[in-house]
């Protein structure tokens, strides 16, 4: 339980997506300009990350990983496929955004409205792919673990999204050098909120 | 008419996306990877070359078989086209420069899902001849790979003193009281660096000012 905690913070603060691996930073700068659209999506994200990353967990220690075929039989342990992982995510992770997007259209219209175009972009967000790879080079033991470590992920990137977006909409009036207004500003913006969140670095629980 | 390989037009296609196109500061494409991998010069220039493969080949293939692919499933076509070629560019740094291979970790399999990549498929191969593509491809790689090399210059000659590994800043510097700035090495200065070059390059180019 305590371990399980410990990833939940860690991929929220310590490891975030966007301050410390600048994951889903093109949609992260292209959709921060109203709070509302960036809530929108970063529910999108986080709900796509809960369901594709123990999915892909389950394909990494089933299938491709250098002896987990050894389910079918001891022959087959030798067999490593794990030069096919990138391929089998992004198949993976392809076909689930394609599903939830069916599921969320017949099923919620109104968040289906919502989410409009960002939830077929996200099969393309590096947020998606990054984190069922970060999953397969640490190494979670259990489905638990990497599950917990995708809702982490996922709300730390909502969190940034968010705070981003407000900061934005705050500073539309604000008196910026022409050149530098619009994406550059957001650069530096970007790059003081991860300053900020490096504090949290070495927090172990 | 069939016009000359290179044609104005056509170089037109390969020094635009240097600089008043270029892929980062201009079309905000691929920001994820240029940010990470640029501490120091040799796995950004690693990383350059590797996208530059990818998007001109990716952008050859795909024009070239633009007409059979249906609209509907042309998203997962391209990801597939592209994965293959990712996963050949990942094994060929396995094979031949392992260390660098290690320190770019995920950053390599994340070259899938770069928005440089999938934007100059959308926007151009899907409708523009192979060889024009192939152009394009090439000329948004290297726009891509002089931003990378230009940030990861500046990170690791203040952050550690390095070029390309090799110590610059001579030793009495530091004898005098001189330190490098540990500050650059970490990622948000990645961030700033780049905003900064986007300052720069804006103030030159008048046209690219956000107008809202």
């Amino acid at each position: 339980m305590e371990n399980l905690l410990n990833i939940f913070v860690k991929s929220i603060f310590i490891e975030n997506m966007i301050f410390a691996f600048f994951l889903g930073m093109c949609s992260f700068l292209a959709v921060s300009k109203s709070v509302k659209t960036a809530v929108g999506l970063g529910i999108a994200v986080t709900f796509v990350l809960i369901i594709t990353v123990p999915v892909n967990w389950l394909l990494e220690n089933y299938l491709l990983k250098p002896g987990a075929l050894v389910w079918l039989g001891p022959e087959m342990a030798k067999i490593d496929l794990s030069y096919l992982s990138f391929i089998m995510f992004i198949a993976v992770i392809a076909a689930i955004v394609q599903l939830v997007e069916m599921v969320v259209e017949k099923f919620s219209p109104s968040l289906y409205n919502a989410l409009g175009i960002f939830l077929p972009l996200i099969a393309v967000n590096c947020a998606i792919l990054g984190a069922s790879l970060f999953m397969q080079e640490r190494d979670y033991h259990s489905i638990t673990e990497a599950t917990v470590f995708a809702a982490g992920s996922g709300l730390g990137w909502f969190l940034a999204i968010a705070s981003m977006a407000a900061i934005r909409e705050k500073i539309t009036y604000s008196n910026i050098p022409a050149p530098l207004r619009g994406l550059g500003i957001s650069f530096i913006l970007t790059g003081l909120m991860a300053i900020a969140f490096m504090s949290f670095m070495g927090i172990t629980i | 008419m069939k016009e000359p390989l290179f044609s104005s037009r056509n170089i037109k296609l390969l020094s635009g996306p240097l600089n008043l196109n270029n892929p980062i500061t201009v079309q905000i494409l691929g920001i994820c990877s240029a940010l990470a991998v640029t501490v120091q010069m040799k796995p950004a220039l690693v990383m350059a070359l590797s996208v530059t493969v990818v998007t001109a080949f990716s952008n050859l293939i795909i024009s070239s078989i633009r007409n059979t692919i249906p609209q509907r499933i042309r998203i997962i076509v391209q990801l597939v086209v592209v994965a293959t070629l990712v996963i050949i560019v990942d094994q060929i740094l396995k094979a031949f420069v392992y260390d660098v291979s290690k320190k770019l970790s995920v950053f390599v399999g994340l070259i899938i899902t770069n928005c440089i990549v999938m934007g100059r498929l959308e926007a151009f191969a899907m409708a523009e001849k192979p060889w024009r593509s192939f152009l394009d491809g090439l000329g948004n790689g290297a726009g891509y790979g002089l931003i990378l090399v230009a940030v990861s210059f500046l990170r690791e000659f203040f952050g550690s003193g390095k070029i390309f590994g090799m110590q610059v800043v001579p030793r009495i510097m530091y004898e005098n009281g001189y330190q490098d700035n540990g500050l650059m090495i970490l990622p948000p200065m990645a961030l700033i660096t780049i905003g900064i070059i986007i300052w720069i390059q804006r103030s030159i180019n008048r046209d690219l000012i956000d107008k809202s």
